[in-house]
């Protein structure tokens, strides 16, 4: 069953040095919130895994929490590159940064082999690319029944999945709806899994279709109102557009990302001193 | 309130960029479904939806299947790609079900490099073990390349893109030799049509491209200066249509719209 907590204690309790963490949310629901907190926590060779590494992913590799990615595509989505992101590949700053790179068809299947208890995953996929030889967890198997080449991609099963919800109730059981995209999967796939929501309410009122997940798959609900911004929270908040097109030039320069860091990091022991 | 009530500030003078996004549109006539990434393609497939297919059927990654939206999204996420899609599935069911099984017509990508024979780099310039740029990545190019119908490509000509070889084959258009789509098991026919701004490259029947048309006012010697390779001409050269007052007041009124809602 899910203990209702705070984020802080949450990213204590569940997220350690040298941990898989996934942060999941496809431009939606994405948890920054909580990313934000695993950077003032101050944890260390985090191996870092998301389909999309967008501005929350470059915020975590500028602050050199991680020594490595899983991913299949960083940038800034509809803005450009992530310089935190390029500077850490290229120039092995703050810290150097491994990757293992994937497509996303690979991202998602591997997921979807981690939530249902297999070792891998089969998919139609990478044939001819050069990202066979540079990866090596992509490799060929003949299908046994029509002897068709197929990719196969071991199943991701990250430490702990941290995802971002609209509503939790007092049970731990969580709801989200709109874009859903791998969210689903990344929390079943992972041996721990901490889910933020915009807020804890007695009874879930959810939209037709919504995803709701069990309270008994769940580690830890924190209650963090606009924990997804500047990404956005359907019927909540809106995407805060100009946030990714401002973080740009935060981007590019080691000084201007140093002082968001710092303001980043003062900001919380201001709430804390405030407590 | 029709389009052109909406808008009369429209003249006869027109930018490159427009001109390839305009007719990556028109490329699109008589399409069921088209898998959209984020940028030109967005623009370019949502201008279509807007002239002359308004019953064409937008796919995004994000798992939004017809989508319809008034404004242009800043990503492949906006909050109305969803809003207006006709189903929002996950991330898994829009590769595995839609994309992988072959339901979705054409594909629709841009590039950072494209060489001779439509391969097309999105991961690194460089040794990918020592980049000179670290690129975004595949993301889900290299499946919509090989399991859409067939693809079309819009992007900017010039010989820091157009290269002979990509540095990394992150989407296969047709491989080092003939007969190589059918050797990987591609599904899809490949890219059909490299719409640039300054004309429209096609593949020959062993997948080497050819210049098949130009865009009025550009000149062969221009295209083939902005052509990292020595560029075959076709015997058969065109030059496209001008945009007309529609096209460009509707894809205008698009662009100024665009992360609005």
């Amino acid at each position: 069953m899910a203990a209702v907590t705070s984020l802080a204690d949450a990213v204590s309790e569940h997220v350690h040095d040298g941990d898989v963490v996934a942060l999941e949310g496809f431009t939606h629901l994405i948890p920054f919130a909580a990313g934000h907190e695993i950077i003032r926590q101050g944890r260390r060779d985090l191996t870092l895994v998301r389909m999309t590494p967008d501005v929350i992913y470059d915020q975590l590799i500028g602050a050199g929490c991680a020594r490595k990615l899983i991913f299949s595509w960083g940038g800034n989505p509809g803005v450009g590159s992530l310089h935190r992101f390029r500077e850490a590949i290229q120039d092995g700053w703050p810290v150097p940064l491994e990757i293992e790179e994937h497509s996303h068809a690979g991202m998602a299947n591997r997921y979807v082999a981690g939530a249902s208890g297999l070792p891998f995953a089969i998919l139609r996929g990478y044939a001819g690319t050069d990202l066979m030889g540079v990866t090596d967890t992509i490799r060929s198997i003949t299908c046994p029944f029509t002897g068709e080449a197929l990719a196969a991609v071991p199943a991701l099963t990250p430490d702990v999945t941290i995802i971002h919800a609209q509503q939790g109730d007092r049970a731990g059981n969580v709801a989200l709806w709109g874009i859903t995209g791998v969210q689903k999967e990344a929390a079943l796939a992972a041996k721990r899994t901490i889910v933020t929501v915009e807020e804890i309410v007695d009874e879930l009122r959810t939209p037709y279709g919504a995803i709701v997940l069990p309270g008994w798959a769940i580690t830890a609900v924190a209650e963090v109102p606009g924990g997804a911004h500047p990404s956005y929270a359907a019927g909540y908040s809106v995407r805060d557009n100009a946030y990714y097109q401002h973080w740009d030039a935060i981007s590019r320069d080691r000084t201007a990302f140093g002082q968001w860091l710092l303001a980043l990091i003062d900001e919380h022991a201001a709430a804390e001193a405030a407590r | 309130m029709t389009v052109d009530e909406r808008h009369t500030d429209v003249t006869d003078v027109y930018s490159a960029d427009e001109m390839m996004t305009v007719e990556a549109s028109r490329a699109l006539a008589g399409v069921a479904s088209c898998f959209v990434g984020i940028g030109l393609p967005s623009t370019a497939a949502n201008l279509a939806r807007t002239t002359h297919s308004p019953d064409l059927v937008l796919v995004y990654e994000s798992g939004c299947l017809g989508s319809k939206p008034d404004a242009l999204p800043l990503s492949i996420g906006d909050g109305m790609l969803a809003e207006t899609a006709t189903s929002v599935v996950s991330v898994p069911e829009v590769f595995n079900y839609w994309l992988q099984a072959g339901r979705i017509e054409l594909g629709f990508l841009s590039a950072a490099q494209i060489d001779r024979r439509a391969n097309i780099n999105t991961t690194v310039i460089g040794s990918y073990d020592d980049p000179k740029v670290r690129l975004p990545g595949a993301g889900g190019a290299p499946e919509i390349a090989a399991s859409c119908g067939e693809v079309i490509v819009i992007v900017r000509q010039t010989r820091r893109i157009f290269v002979d070889r990509v540095s990394f084959v992150t989407s296969v258009g047709f491989g080092d030799d003939p007969g190589d789509r059918e050797k990987f098991g591609l599904r899809g026919r490949g890219p059909r049509r490299i719409i640039t701004d300054l004309g429209i490259l096609q593949p020959d029947e062993h997948g080497d491209l050819v210049l098949t048309a130009i865009h009025p006012g550009v000149d062969v010697e221009q295209v083939r200066a902005a052509t990292g390779w020595d560029l075959r001409v076709s015997d058969d050269l065109r030059t496209t249509p001008e945009p007309t007052d529609t096209e460009l007041s509707v894809l205008r009124h698009l662009q100024s719209t665009m992360g609005q809602r």
